[in-house]
């Protein structure tokens, strides 16, 4: 059967773990053939269904844009569940539905000094920021992770940005430094732009330092979705007039102010 | 030859059975950029209010196998905001777009149909009495016979010329019992089914998965439940019938067409990938000419013990 528009069937090009320790940690490279997405910003996702999934589990799976180029859409996939479990061990020549690029994705500044604030896999949409930022030098990254530094794709970032940090958090307790850090981070960006992306408890610190803060800074949010496209209505937040509004379209990038941010909404 | 996939359903004509649930496919245009809309049987839009809805809390959703479970809590924009911003784009003239409506009690569901009856473009009114997630209203009507019936009539009489069509919860002891009131009532057909009342719980966190705990299961779990419901309401009742639950391909359809539906709506199938009805739509012809199936009228019903 043919496509019929924006969703189509696309091989899968090579599923490899990222670097020397990924498979030991369950993080992935995933190259995908581009069926031609349209221009996307750094910070829009796709969704994905392989053929695999049958009809269990039933909801595709949102990933940001890793990278895309005319031939090849990469994304950057930590197995966690059953879902990305079956991502991470399909092969070459595997068949997926693909959609995208969907949602609105992280603002861009070339001239205005921008700290990206990656935590785990929430590195990903920030390679291809990086990747297709008009003034690289104008970035930093400070990135937080508990798996080896080698399981994302930070190197080459690093050499790409103005200037980049990791941050291992092993145990508990090195969860309150590395805040410690992000709170001078944030304190030093305050004239800039600051974009945030990973687990939800670090996007709330986040969005509190920049309240605290007066900087401006945009959070991409990670909401569980069923469709993607506006259909479902299950992926919403609440925004700061306390209406919900849909991640998947008028996110998963939302200014801080623009969201209520409560641990409960 | 190609197979005639046409369909005649109280007072509409229908170019094919495939129809999208309400709740599963927006307001219509969300889906357009996957598919064109005009080559779908008809649309039914997300659950409509008198006034603009919040929902509830999140999470709303939870993926449960084969399925998932939703309490979104009937979010939504309203009618008028509907009638105003989002019926004009939509391509009415060319295919059946039917407002899904819901209330708190009768005289709300009575002052919908109302606004809804002077609407051009709307194509019909489906009235839903067995949403099962909001705590005031809804899931009453749908477990009483007699108000049912009696629901049934209050929109009948406010829809003007529009067919009422009446969609049923799974939810109850005997749905052929309040498939026949609601036809009694006025009922110009009826949809079968809304989703069946579930749970899931997270062991670690001890919390249910849903804020709102309970939630309507849906998908391809469900699809045998559907398949019974509509099988036993066909027999009862002779108002056409709108099959809906757990259909994901062209061979469910026919499943549905077998027992004795008239038309189909596909729902969680939307969420599998967005041209989903668009290409069980396209499927379909093909695959009665596969089959030998000649015309769907012929087909209907035919279901041999
Ligand atoms: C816009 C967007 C972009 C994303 N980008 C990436 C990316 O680039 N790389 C990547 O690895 N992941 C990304 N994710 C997260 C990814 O979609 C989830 O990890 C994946 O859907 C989990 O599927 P699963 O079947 O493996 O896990 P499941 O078996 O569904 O769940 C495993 C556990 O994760 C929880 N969970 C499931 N989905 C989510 C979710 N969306 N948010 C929080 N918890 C969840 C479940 O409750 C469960 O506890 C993104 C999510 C969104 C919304
Ligand atoms: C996310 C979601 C939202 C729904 N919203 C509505 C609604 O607003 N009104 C309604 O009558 N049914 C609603 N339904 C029920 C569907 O229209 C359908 O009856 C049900 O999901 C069974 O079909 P399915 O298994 O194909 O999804 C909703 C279902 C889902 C999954
Ligand atoms: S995921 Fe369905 S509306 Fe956002």
């Amino acid at each position: 059967m043919g496509n019929f528009g924006a969703c189509r069937d696309v091989s899968i090009l090579s599923v490899a773990p990222c670097g020397p320790e990924g498979a030991a940690h369950g993080c992935y490279l995933l190259e995908l053939e581009n069926p031609g997405l349209g221009p996307a910003a750094a910070g829009q996702f796709v969704m994905v269904r392989p053929e695999r999934f049958g009809q269990n589990p039933i909801w595709p799976r949102p990933f940001s844009i890793c990278r895309l180029t005319t031939r090849t859409l990469t994304l950057f996939v930590q197995a966690c569940g059953r879902g990305t479990d079956i991502l991470c061990g399909l092969a070459a020549g595997d068949k997926a539905a693909l959609w995208g690029p969907l949602g609105q994705g992280f603002a861009l500044e070339p001239e205005i000094p921008t700290v990206m604030l990656a935590g785990g896999v929430g590195i990903a949409p920030f390679v291809e920021y990086a990747a297709t930022h008009p003034a690289p030098s104008n970035l930093s990254l400070v990135f937080g992770h508990r798996q080896p530094l080698s399981c994302y794709p930070f190197a080459a970032m690093a050499e790409l940005v103005g200037r980049a940090e990791a941050f291992c958090e092993k145990t508990p307790d090195d969860l309150p430094v590395f805040i410690e850090r992000l709170d001078a981070v944030v304190a030093g960006a305050a004239s800039g732009l600051i974009l945030a992306c990973g687990p939800r408890p670090f996007l709330l610190t986040v969005a509190r330092l920049a309240r605290k803060y007066s900087a401006r800074a945009q959070v991409s949010l990670e909401n569980r979705m069923a469709c993607g496209v506006g259909g479902c209505l299950g992926c919403v937040e609440k925004n700061a007039l306390g209406a919900y509004v849909q991640t998947c379209t008028e996110g998963p990038v939302f200014w801080v102010e623009e969201l209520a941010l409560a641990e409960d909404a | 030859m190609s197979a005639d996939v046409s369909v005649r359903l109280a007072g509409l004509a229908l170019k094919n059975p495939v129809m999208t649930a309400s709740g599963t496919f927006g307001y219509g245009l969300e889906f357009a950029p996957y598919g064109d809309l005009r080559s779908l049987g008809g649309i039914v839009v997300k659950g409509l209010s008198l006034k603009p809805r919040l929902g509830n809390p999140m999470p709303r959703i939870a993926e449960t196998p084969c399925g998932m479970l939703n309490a979104i809590g009937l979010q939504n924009c309203g009618v008028e905001k509907f009638l105003r911003d989002k019926l004009p784009l939509l391509p009415h003239s060319e295919t059946p777009i039917v407002a899904n409506l819901y209330a708190c009690d009768a005289d709300e569901f009575a002052e919908l149909a109302g606004v809804l009856s002077g609407a051009a473009g709307v194509a019909a009114l489906e009235v839903n009495i067995s949403c099962p997630n909001v705590k005031a209203g809804g899931i009453a009507f749908g477990q009483d016979p007699a108000m049912a019936g009696r629901l049934a009539e209050a929109v009948k009489k406010r829809a003007g010329s529009k067919p009422v069509w009446v969609k049923l919860s799974p939810n109850v002891t005997d749905i052929v019992e309040i498939a026949r009131a609601a036809v009694l009532g006025g009922a110009d057909a009826l949809t079968c089914i809304n989703t069946l009342t579930g749970m899931a719980v997270d062991i670690r966190s001890r919390k249910p998965r849903l804020a709102n705990v309970i939630g309507g299961l849906s998908g391809p779990a469900i699809k045998p439940v559907a398949l019974r419901c509509v099988w036993q309401v066909c027999r009862a009742v002779s108002a056409p019938v709108i099959a809906v639950g757990g259909i994901s391909s062209a061979e469910d359809v026919l499943e549905f067409i077998l027992v004795g539906a008239h038309a189909v709506q596909i729902g969680t199938a939307n969420f599998m990938r967005p041209d989903m009805a668009f290409r069980i739509a396209e499927r379909l012809p093909g695959l009665m000419e596969e089959l030998g199936i000649e015309s769907l009228d012929s087909y209907r019903g035919s279901l041999s013990s």
